[in-house]
């Protein structure tokens, strides 16, 4: 049944500009949701995401779910003495006034257990949920395994 | 700087690796490998070329593609230069990296760039000679990850170590590093 669901998800993907949708909560922006392609549904996936609180709050990105992967997580790369690592990151905060990236070296969700090989050009749906905003759901837009992020026309980084 | 390549003069052989020491020449090195095209390698082959070396594995989400794309984009820049380097990923998981694994891994990046693994003691040998730490990390079920020694090794065509990219430094330092250890 999951894999149906997936296949059924992955294939309404030709659009390539899911990526640069933006989606609101609250006062919460998620744009630039973005994943590799992954050699077989072994390995584990990673997703990427811009998020950027125009509030006067604080808030934090807690947890993330997707029909993608049994067991996705938040991490963050960690480096010490030259040795990378990467921890389970509880929380990610997003300040108030502030945007931040979960991004190639650095924060990152951990897909594991992919129900499916991600494939370049493929899909797929991933919530976000925050403690104080609540939850929201961003297209995913897997890109090459050389990609650096995705090609939005109004990207600003 | 001087000091630091002091520390990585001296060693006993069966002392702690630190991580402050800096790998030996490639002289002094005693590993020997299989390549993904299932070949021996040995550190000896790879003296009479400049060398750009780092650890990682193929389960690896993040550090390692992202080094493996940096480490695509400097050879695109380096152009024919470029072809003067070994260039190789040696794994820290060798029970899941087999070098038909590793085969698979590495057609997704430039063709220059090979993929190192063997036994765990093989293993062993190259991360002490060049001085890198690795570790299992135990993950839900039988699942698990490494934590491994990050930057890109390059060392002089006599085998001499030249110089360490850092994960995270700035891209701009990197081709000039690179071409330091070509002259
Ligand atoms: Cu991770």
């Amino acid at each position: 049944m999951k894999h149906l669901l997936l296949a059924a998800t992955l294939s309404l993907t030709a659009s390539a500009a899911f990526a640069c949708e933006t989606v609101t909560v609250g006062d919460l922006s998620v744009e630039h949701g973005w994943s590799k392609v992954t050699i077989g549904a072994g390995r584990p996936g990673v997703f990427y995401v811009s998020i950027s609180n125009a509030g006067a709050t604080d808030d934090a990105l807690v947890g993330i779910s997707t029909p993608a992967a049994g067991m996705p997580m938040l991490h963050e790369t960690v480096l010490k003495d030259g040795v990378a690592s990467m921890p389970h990151a509880m929380s990610i905060p997003v300040l108030a006034g502030q945007s931040v990236q979960l991004s190639p070296g650095g924060y990152h969700g951990m897909l594991m257990g992919l129900t499916a090989a991600l494939k370049e050009g493929d899909s797929f749906p991933v919530t976000l949920s925050f403690e104080k905003a609540g939850e929201v759901t961003v297209n995913v837009e897997v890109l090459s395994v050389r990609a650096e992020g995705p090609d939005c026309a109004d990207a600003e980084q | 700087m001087a000091f630091m390549l002091g520390l990585g003069a001296y060693r006993t052989s069966n002392g702690p690796v630190l991580n402050a020491d800096l790998p030996l020449s490639m002289s002094e090195m005693s590993w020997q490998l299989t390549d993904h095209r299932k070949r021996a390698v040995r550190s000896a082959d790879w003296i009479g070329r400049s060398t750009m070396v780092f650890f990682g594995f193929t389960w690896c989400p993040d550090v390692c593609p992202t080094t493996l794309s940096d480490i695509s984009g400097w050879l695109e820049e380096l152009g024919p230069d470029a072809d003067r380097l070994n260039i190789a990923l040696i794994s820290v998981d060798p029970d899941r990296d087999t070098p038909d694994v590793l085969a698979e891994y590495v057609a997704n990046f430039d063709p220059r760039i090979a993929g190192l693994t063997g036994t765990p003691s093989q293993i062993a040998q190259a991360a002490e000679d060049f001085r890198v730490s690795y570790r299992k990390v135990p993950r839900d079920g039988d699942d698990y990850t490494m934590d491994h020694t990050a930057g890109v090794f390059l060392f002089y065509p006599d085998g001499r170590f030249a110089s360490i990219i850092d994960f995270h430094e700035d891209r701009r330092f990197a081709v000039p590093k690179i071409r330091r250890a070509l002259s």
